[in-house]
């Protein structure tokens, strides 16, 4: 690690209290001019925010469009995230921290990414850019302070298994600990149709069977924040008994949503294993064959 | 672009503005449409029940339009409403606002929904984000249709 851990008491709670920073370490990081060593991502839902004004020294690198390989719908390969990163001016060595739009969806989304990469240091900003923005701290359109690009990432194969379920991981993995993290009327599979709309994405509304509904919000405070480490406890552990020595599987609509859950129970509350199936429900409900269980129980295991 | 001279003549104009840039500078020629997004008028801003949603956006937007006239030959009036942070489905709006209003009726319900891919845009904005600038376009010409007693 190059860059010291963020101190903040609030995040100490924290299983990995490291893999967090608030605003204010950030801006005191930046105060001076950015360290070498540290590199600030944007990654937002909204694709044209950054341009609208961004964290002084940021870059952006954007999930649709950066780290997606649009032919074999799948992340890009080690040479092309090599080859993002140099862009970038991240080393192997350099701490990442990522923020973005909609209370860090895409930037935890990308922070998974990273890790399917197995970089070292990255952190998300508690609050993401709304924090940021709310307490009036700066951001600017000037290119200035961004980092240089730089060469030599080396060029590592993803390691999936630990983090990502296929499709069929999950086939296998019903009635273990499945998480729904989408909106309960997504869950239940009632669907706003109107008459002569097109409809996005999928053709089954439900949810995949036995899977447990914990709607992403559900760890975000008002500001967009992370809930405290004993309130999301209550939730996760305590209301809904998950336990995390537990395998647990996480899935949404296309794994954004998921990926800022698949963050809370492995990095806040310290699940030793869980994975993000990003296929979610945009594979899942349009599966040939896959099962799936409508209304607000979990469903059944089917008998195969 | 030889796609382009296929566009209805509103659109060709932009499509040609986008196609001359590269991707970077397309992204701030977006964002140029985003900021010039004309104000909801009063009678709207104060009444957003009237204006309908469109989901398949990202990010909240509502349109409403208006006809002066009847039948093809009517005049086409759109409206927007999206909030300063969702800049990408402004710009959307934005484009479709200069492009669409003021023409009639007939001129904007042959406005092909594959005019949205043919902006240059897929490449900087990606193809699932683009979706929402058709999604707004079917419900203008469905909207349309209905006032204007098609």
């Amino acid at each position: 690690m190059t860059v010291p851990v963020d101190p903040t008491p609030a995040l100490q709670d924290y299983a990995r209290p490291e893999k967090l920073v608030s605003t204010q370490w950030l801006a005191d990081q930046l105060a001076a001019g950015r360290p070498e060593g540290l590199v600030v991502v944007e990654s937002d839902e909204d694709v044209l925010l950054y341009e609208t004004g961004h964290i002084p020294g940021a870059v952006k690198i954007d999930w649709h469009l950066d780290l997606n390989d649009p032919v074999t719908r799948d992340y890009v390969d080690g040479a092309g995230f090599a080859t993002l990163m140099d862009a970038s001016g991240i080393t192997r060595e350099t701490t990442v921290v990522i923020y973005g739009d909609k209370s860090n969806w895409w930037a935890a989304y990308a922070l998974w990414v990273f890790e399917l990469f197995g970089h070292q240091d990255v952190r998300l900003l508690d609050g993401g850019r709304a924090a940021w923005q709310a307490e009036g701290r700066e951001l600017t359109t000037s290119e200035q302070g961004k980092p240089a690009a730089t060469t030599g990432y080396p060029v590592v194969e993803r390691q999936d298994a630990p983090l990502r379920a296929y499709r069929e991981d999950v086939l296998d993995f019903l009635g273990g600990p499945l998480i729904d993290v989408r909106s309960p009327q997504e869950y239940t599979g009632e669907r706003t149709h109107m008459p002569d709309y097109p409809q996005e994405g999928t053709l089954r509304g439900g949810h995949i069977p036995t899977a447990r509904s914990v709607p992403w919000a559900r760890a975000a405070a008002e500001d967009g924040r992370f809930r405290p480490r004993a309130e999301l406890e209550e939730i996760y552990q305590g209301e809904l008994g998950f336990d995390t020595a537990t395998p647990t599987v996480v899935y949404c609509r296309i794994g954004e949503r998921s990926a800022h859950s698949w963050f809370v129970l492995t990095y806040l509350l310290g699940f030793e294993n869980v994975r993000n199936y990003d296929g979610s429900w945009t594979e899942w409900g349009n599966g040939v064959r896959l099962p799936i269980a409508q209304g607000s129980e979990p469903g059944e295991v089917p008998t195969r | 672009m030889t796609e382009s001279t296929a566009l209805p003549s509103a659109f060709a104009e932009i499509a040609d503005d986008f196609h001359a840039l590269s991707g970077r500078d397309r992204l701030q020629l977006l964002l140029d449409f985003s900021n010039d997004l004309p104000a909801l008028p009063e009678r709207y801003a104060e009444h957003p029940e009237l204006l309908e949603p469109v989901p398949e956006c990202q990010s909240p937007i509502f349109l409403i339009t208006e006809v002066e006239g009847t039948g093809r030959e009517a005049t086409a009036r759109l409206f927007f409403s999206a909030p300063a942070e969702a800049p990408t489905t402004r710009g959307f709006a934005s484009i479709l606002a200069e492009a669409l209003d003021g023409r009639t009726v007939g001129e904007v319900l042959d406005t092909p929904e594959s005019v949205t891919g043919a902006l240059g845009l897929a490449e900087v904005v990606s193809l699932l984000r683009l979706n929402g600038m058709a999604g707004m376009l079917v419900r203008i010409k469905r909207q349309l249709a209905q006032k204007s007693g098609l």
